[in-house]
């Protein structure tokens, strides 16, 4: 069973927003394995062990992601797959060229029976990519999926996606599919320190975008505008009785804020 | 003129607010406005929808359905959306921004060869260029971006647009035929809870719990409080590593986002992580022991109280607001 993992580099969820004319400030942001990857990383790695075969990690950025794709293959991935851009190239690319230059990547080092990634990432928080490049390789997809059974022959599985209100919708898939996990899919381990020296041996082929018949070009939109939230103005702290604060609260949600 | 397909979705019988605040946001801007809908519930209440959407200044009301759409199948939707969209000339395709939409917008826009956009806040139509803001980093930051040429596909935040005056004038209702092949089949829906509560991510009022609440049973003081003023009930992080509310029910970086018009935090000391999922909120209300607590600080209004003896006299404090009228 050969498994992709498409993982992305994004800022830690502790960044502070400074911005420049091309958008983030990258300069002095700690950037991290998106968390929802980390799902994604590990249930490519059970199945591995599970059914036997290859998990390859794939990402795509600049230089600076292969720290990500780094500690995927520390947790236990055996290759990996950068689709290489430049920092300006990156400035410009939208999620139907990522996707699509993802797809390009997966079809020349394929045939892969399962594409897994994480449900969403926390920079743009699109939840787009993994529908995306279901669609560019016309295969079967599930997305925000907590739990996922797959075949002893790693040919079929059941995924459930949750949905609103705590249901649970449950897909079939017949392999090759992609399936995008959310949280809950499973305990994500800590890469070990053995792990994370064999990391640095292992495999990572590289394509950059016209290797893969695209440019940053390919964009379906343009970035126009970059601003910061405006400030909110400090609110109204209550003391008193529990009596008290009710009654300053419904009243001031009524009279002031007009939304009760 | 621009054409736009919007999806509106269903529930109770009504169509969705967000939907129509999605078709209101492109009317208003000059677009033809179409909205689409499936299965069973858009089949049994055409009529009433029609008049709804066309209230909001939609001129056709299309409905599909068949017996293979009991369940959401991502994959009838996209094909038949695709074949509607191309087939009626249409340049965008828009939608409220819900769990069903952020599954099912990527793919369509895959396969009509079109940019996405996806939760957006602003959406600006000028002429024949379209043009959105989104947030970023959970609302750090926001970006406007434009698109280089049609189709568009763009997916709405919901609570963040206005709804229109109601034009009195209903839509026009035909029937989309279903299209396409099952790749991936969605089989049951499994633990609908069958509450009448509003979804998260969709709600107008919040009212959440922290860890302070202690214990799961504990929620019922939440939920008395939710149920006098209509309110969905979230959870923090901490509430829900402790066990104390399924996941499904949290708020922030790793569960919802959600955009309120009202958010009561009780005993929620206002982590990062927390304040990512709901610091758009329009109005923020605080109930916290510890005056020092960073929630106070995003907050439009703070008690200083024990949620314990807090919500249950604002409950009764809504009660009497709510029934004087």
């Amino acid at each position: 069973m050969k498994i992709a993992v498409l993982v992305k580099q994004t800022p830690d969820t502790e960044t502070k927003a400074k911005l420049g004319a091309n958008g983030l400030e990258t300069n002095g942001v700690k950037f991290i394995l998106n968390p929802y990857d980390e799902f994604a990383v590990e249930e490519a790695i059970q199945l591995r062990d599970k059914i036997k075969g290859e998990a390859v990690v794939v990402s795509l950025g600049p230089d600076r992601v292969i720290e990500a794709m780094r500690t995927a293959l520390a947790m236990g991935c055996d290759t990996g797959i950068h689709v290489k851009v430049s920092d300006e190239e990156l400035k410009k690319l939208d999620s139907f060229t990522v996707a699509k230059a993802l797809a390009e990547a997966l079809k020349k080092q394929g045939p892969f029976d399962l594409i897994l990634a994480g449900k969403q990432a926390i920079d743009d928080d699109a939840l787009a990519v993994p529908q995306m490049v279901a669609e560019f390789m016309e295969l079967p997809r599930a997305t925000v999926v907590a739990k996922l059974t797959v075949s002893d022959d790693g040919k079929t599985a059941k995924a459930h996606r949750a949905v609103e209100g705590g249901a649970e919708e449950i897909i079939e898939l017949t392999f090759p599919a992609v399936v995008a996990a959310h949280k809950g899919l499973n305990t994500p381990r800590y890469a070990s320190l053995p792990g994370i020296m064999k990391a640095k041996q292992k495999k990572v082929e590289v394509f950059d975008l016209a290797a893969l018949g695209l440019s940053a070009d390919n964009a379906k939109v343009t970035y126009e505008k970059y601003e910061l939230p405006p400030e909110k103005a400090a609110g109204k702290v209550f003391k008193g009785t529990p009596q008290e604060l009710a009654q300053q609260l419904v009243q001031h949600l009524r009279n002031e804020a007009k939304v009760i | 003129m621009t054409k736009a397909l919007v999806f509106v979705e269903l529930k109770n019988g009504n169509v969705k607010k967000a939907g129509l605040e999605t078709i209101h946001a492109l009317s208003s801007q000059g677009a033809e406005v179409h909205a689409i809908a499936f299965g069973p519930e858009a089949a049994a209440h055409a009529a009433e929808a029609a008049k709804v959407v066309g209230g909001q200044g939609a001129k056709k009301f299309i409905k599909c359905d068949s017996v293979d759409l009991k369940f959401y199948q991502s994959d009838i939707y996209a094909a038949t959306i695709a074949d509607t969209f191309k087939a009626g000339g249409y340049s965008i395709l828009a939608g409220a921004a819900s769990t069903l939409v952020k599954d099912l917008f990527p793919t369509l826009a895959a396969r009509l060869d079109a940019g996405i956009a996806p939760d957006c806040i602003e959406v600006k139509l000028e002429g024949s260029s379209l043009s959105a803001k989104r947030p970023m980093l959970a609302g750090k930051y926001f970006v406007t971006l434009k698109f280089k040429a049609f189709p568009a596909v763009v997916s709405i935040r919901p609570n963040v647009m206005a709804i229109g005056a109601d034009s009195g004038t209903a839509a026009e209702v035909s029937d989309a035929t279903p299209s396409g092949s099952i790749r991936a089949k969605t089989v049951d829906l499994a633990g609908a809870s069958g509450n009448s509560r509003p979804d998260l991510t969709e709600a107008d009022r919040i009212i959440s719990a922290g860890r302070a609440i202690k214990a799961a049973e504990n929620f019922k003081i939440i939920e008395a409080c939710a149920d006098v003023i209509g309110a969905a009930v979230g959870a923090s992080r901490a509430a829900v590593d402790a066990g104390m509310a399924p996941h499904s029910m949290q708020v922030g970086q790793t569960g919802k986002t959600v955009n309120p018009s009202l958010y009561i935090a009780c005993g929620i000391s206002g982590a990062i992580q927390h304040l990512a999922g709901m610091k758009t909120s329009k109005v923020i209300v605080a109930i916290n022991t510890d005056p020092e607590a960073p929630i106070f600080q995003k907050a439009d209004y703070g008690a200083i109280g024990d949620l314990f003896e807090v919500v249950p006299a604002l409950t009764e404090e809504f009660k009497k607001l709510l029934s004087a009228g």
